[in-house]
């Protein structure tokens, strides 16, 4: 049977053909631009239009950037090595590259905000990166007394002190819880932990540091500046202001009138103010109501008014995240017979602050940019800096070059930031598509 | 770390209370620095240097009263404050003198109860055009487009005299004079107007300074000067006197380089005041008598700090003008020490 098929169907092949390439307009990168660049005639205007501007562009800041000087004392030097030439002078930079950092703090103490930094990646990779071991936290709990004593100086008993704070309230909590109930233990273990803070801890740190020296060179907060300063104040009204605003956001949604009414107000008023006016007081009309002579820290002054602001603003970010649970969610908490606050903190706050991660970051985004307002009230940050190094006669004129500097660092803190919170809302994505 | 700062606040606050009611002279002495506010940045007045020494016109009276008083022209707490932060630091007792181009006006003097220690340097609002446009007289500029910060006398003193001599313009409001800088010289304005030393300082920093001109009408007054708190004489006789001690070394001719020699040798009873080894001067402000010696030695007298902060010699290359000595045709002019 075989044999006749063979003979009556000649044209049969009976191999396969080999497999060709597609053709090239359909491959690679003729068929990506065909797609993406030049689908339709809309596109293809857009696609000339964004080339056109892209090399204008790079035209035109190009040989600038490529033309930089970076060895110069100053600005006429500069010019003078350019000999006419468009270029940048990125030598401002390198001179004063230590202030844009770390203000005017001395300079062989560098090593007391680096590490203070360094610490700090340690101290918030536990709270960013859940695999890594949990006995961490201990440290980040610790960091901020730390950080205060490398930053500030001085005498470690203080930092010392205000740790005891807690101990004494937790002692009191222990003490008391078996006399009453734990509402009233509680409340007793808080006034003892502020009279503790208010009374007792500087003059028994005072007296620790006579008996026992453990104290290394104090620095005074108006040495502070530059990028060391708004990491300072962003990072810790970052920290602040979670919880804070998780509170707040909590207060507004509760039943009870005083703690609704409170809270409804602090947000009302401060988002309702903006934050310059909160930075003016901070630094002008506090002056007027504290004794005179008083010196109550500036950037303490600073560091809660931008706290206080940001908080607000995390408040309704977080009661957005509430409002979108499901009502179920909050019954089935009640199903269970959880409290109040296990029910929060096992079944409402997680879903609801993971929901809430974008308007959350970009809070926090937002707070860190707003430190460069600390300028208008004499602080030298960055910008503040900026004026400060324009003003010496070596670098007056200089303009693009520092603003590109700062531009550039804050770009990488902000948009490091909004990585990270992409990477943490995917990995919280429970939700099935 | 809110907590701990506030605590160590607390204790400062404690502390410094105790300080409050005495008297500014005693403040500083106990405090051992001399807090100063100064600008933020104001080329050759004040700004700091790449090692962040705080130098300048400005600065200099600040180590000059710190030197009298305490010895060391270096024990100083530069303060920056802006142009709004300024009084009410000075008023609230956070900083002891404020030394930051600061107009002496009526109203300052009057109603914000400050008092002003002299005038270091009297200072007038100017224009500075581009040679292209061929002006060489304020009186030709009408139509012109300025470029003006806002908020400062300087927009009043411009609206009024273009008012006076019937001319117009077309202003460009500005914030600061960095972006003024940037304006200008992108063509936005025909004129920029501020102070005159501020004008030079910008001009100076041109790639092309040849090609700009100040034009020489001056068109008001602006006498700058360190200013104090109203209330406490002593204090305010130290600054003044201090002022008048680096005015007055100029015209003795007493400078930091001869000042140990001439306090040996001088037979001039006037320097001898002045440079305490005759009479009790520094007794009758609560110093010793070596006070102006060490305010003079530290930047040099008046015309000393002039001419390497902001003189014709450094790139600023302010001409002395009215700031010269009344012996000079200038307006410097120190009372007799006596």
């Amino acid at each position: 049977m075989s044999d006749t098929h063979a003979q009556t169907v000649p044209f049969v092949r009976d191999t396969m053909l080999p497999q060709q390439a597609p053709p090239t307009s359909q491959i690679g990168a003729v068929r990506w631009l065909r797609e993406n660049l030049f689908s339709s005639v809309l596109n293809v205007a857009l696609t000339v239009l964004a080339v056109g501007t892209i090399v204008w562009i790079v035209m035109h800041i190009g040989p600038w950037l490529m033309n930089s000087v970076w060895n110069a004392n100053s600005l006429a030097e500069c010019r003078q090595i350019l000999a006419g030439e468009s270029g940048a002078c990125f030598a401002v930079i390198r001179d004063r590259w230590h202030q844009l950092m770390f203000g005017f703090y001395p300079s062989d103490l560098y090593w007391r905000p680096i590490l203070a930094m360094v610490l700090m990646l340690v101290a918030i990779a536990p709270i960013l990166f859940d695999k890594l071991p949990r006995k961490l936290i201990w440290f980040s709990a610790l960091y901020p007394f730390v950080a205060f004593w490398l930053l500030w100086g001085g005498s470690l008993w203080l930092p010392l002190a205000v740790i005891g704070g807690f101990a004494v309230g937790y002692g009191a909590f222990l003490g008391l819880s078996r006399v009453t109930g734990s509402v009233l233990a509680l409340i007793g273990a808080v006034l003892a932990a502020i009279v503790w803070w208010v009374w007792l801890a500087a003059p028994v740190s005072s007296a620790l540091q006579s008996a026992v020296s453990l104290s290394i060179r104090p620095v005074p907060s108006r040495d502070f500046g530059g990028f060391m300063l708004s990491i300072i104040i962003g990072v810790t009204g970052i920290a602040l202001s979670l919880p804070l605003g998780i509170m707040l956001a909590l207060g507004r949604k509760s039943d009870m009138l005083l703690i609704k009414a409170i809270s409804v107000g602090f947000i009302e008023f401060i988002r309702g103010v903006p934050l310059i006016t909160l930075l003016f007081t901070a630094s002008l009309l506090l002056n007027y109501f504290l004794p005179p002579g008083t010196s109550f820290d500036i950037i303490l002054r600073v560091i809660i008014m931008v706290t206080l602001f940001a908080a607000a603003y995390m408040a309704e970010v977080i009661r957005g995240g509430l409002a979108a649970l499901p009502r179920g969610q909050y019954e089935a908490a009640d199903a269970l017979g959880l409290d109040y606050w296990k029910a929060m903190r096992l079944i409402i706050l997680p879903q609801a602050l993971k929901i809430s991660i974008p308007g959350i970051v970009n809070t926090f985004i937002g707070l860190f940019k707003d430190t460069t307002l600390v300028v208008f009230i004499g602080l030298l940050d960055p910008i503040g800096l900026s004026n400060a190094i324009r003003a010496d006669t070596n670098w007056n004129g200089i303009y693009w070059e520092l603003f590109i500097f700062i531009g550039v660092c804050f770009f990488i803190f902000c948009f490091g930031m909004s990585r990270y919170s992409m990477y943490l809302e995917r990995r919280l994505k429970t939700d099935h598509r | 770390m809110k907590k701990s700062v506030f605590l160590g606040t607390l204790s400062l606050t404690a502390l410094a209370a105790g300080f409050a009611s005495a008297a500014t002279l005693d403040d500083v002495k106990a405090r051992g620095t001399l807090n100063c506010g100064v600008s933020t940045g104001v080329n050759g007045f004040s700004a700091p240097d790449s090692n962040g020494v705080w130098q300048g016109f400005d600065v200099a009276i600040c180590r000059a009263v710190a030197a009298a008083v305490l010895g060391d022209p270096m024990k100083v707490n530069f303060i920056t404050t802006t142009g709004q932060t300024r009084f009410s630091a000075l008023a609230s007792g956070e900083i002891d003198i404020l030394a930051r181009n600061t107009t002496w006006t009526f109203s300052r003097d009057a109603d914000l109860k400050f008092t002003f220690a002299g005038v270091n340097y009297y200072d007038g609002q100017g224009f500075m055009v581009n040679k292209a446009l061929g002006v060489s007289s304020a009186k030709e500029l009408d139509g012109a487009t300025v470029c003006i910060q806002t908020g400062t006398t300087t927009e009043l003193n411009l609206a009024d005299y273009f008012k006076a001599n019937n001319m117009k313009y077309e202003p460009v409001p500005i914030e600061t004079n960095a972006e003024a800088q940037q304006q200008y010289l992108a063509g936005a304005c025909d004129v920029y107007t501020t102070d005159a030393s501020g004008l030079a300082a910008t001009r100076a920093t041109f790639a092309d300074a040849e090609n700009h001109i100040v034009l020489p009408e001056i068109i008001s007054k602006e006498p700058l000067g360190p200013l104090v708190r109203q209330g406490d004489e002593q204090w305010s006789d130290i600054a003044r006197w201090t002022l008048n001690a680096l005015i007055a070394a100029e015209e003795y001719g007493v400078t930091s380089a001869n000042i140990e020699e001439l306090a040996k040798s001088t037979e001039n009873p006037e320097i001898k005041r002045l440079l305490g080894t005759e009479g009790e001067l520094g007794k009758m402000l609560g110093l010793d008598n070596d006070w102006a010696v060490r305010a003079i030695k530290a930047g040099g007298n008046y015309g000393e700090i002039f001419a390497s902060n902001i003189g014709e010699a450094t790139p600023i290359g302010l001409a002395r003008g009215l700031n010269a000595q009344w012996t000079q045709g200038g307006l410097l002019y120190a009372p007799p020490f006596r």
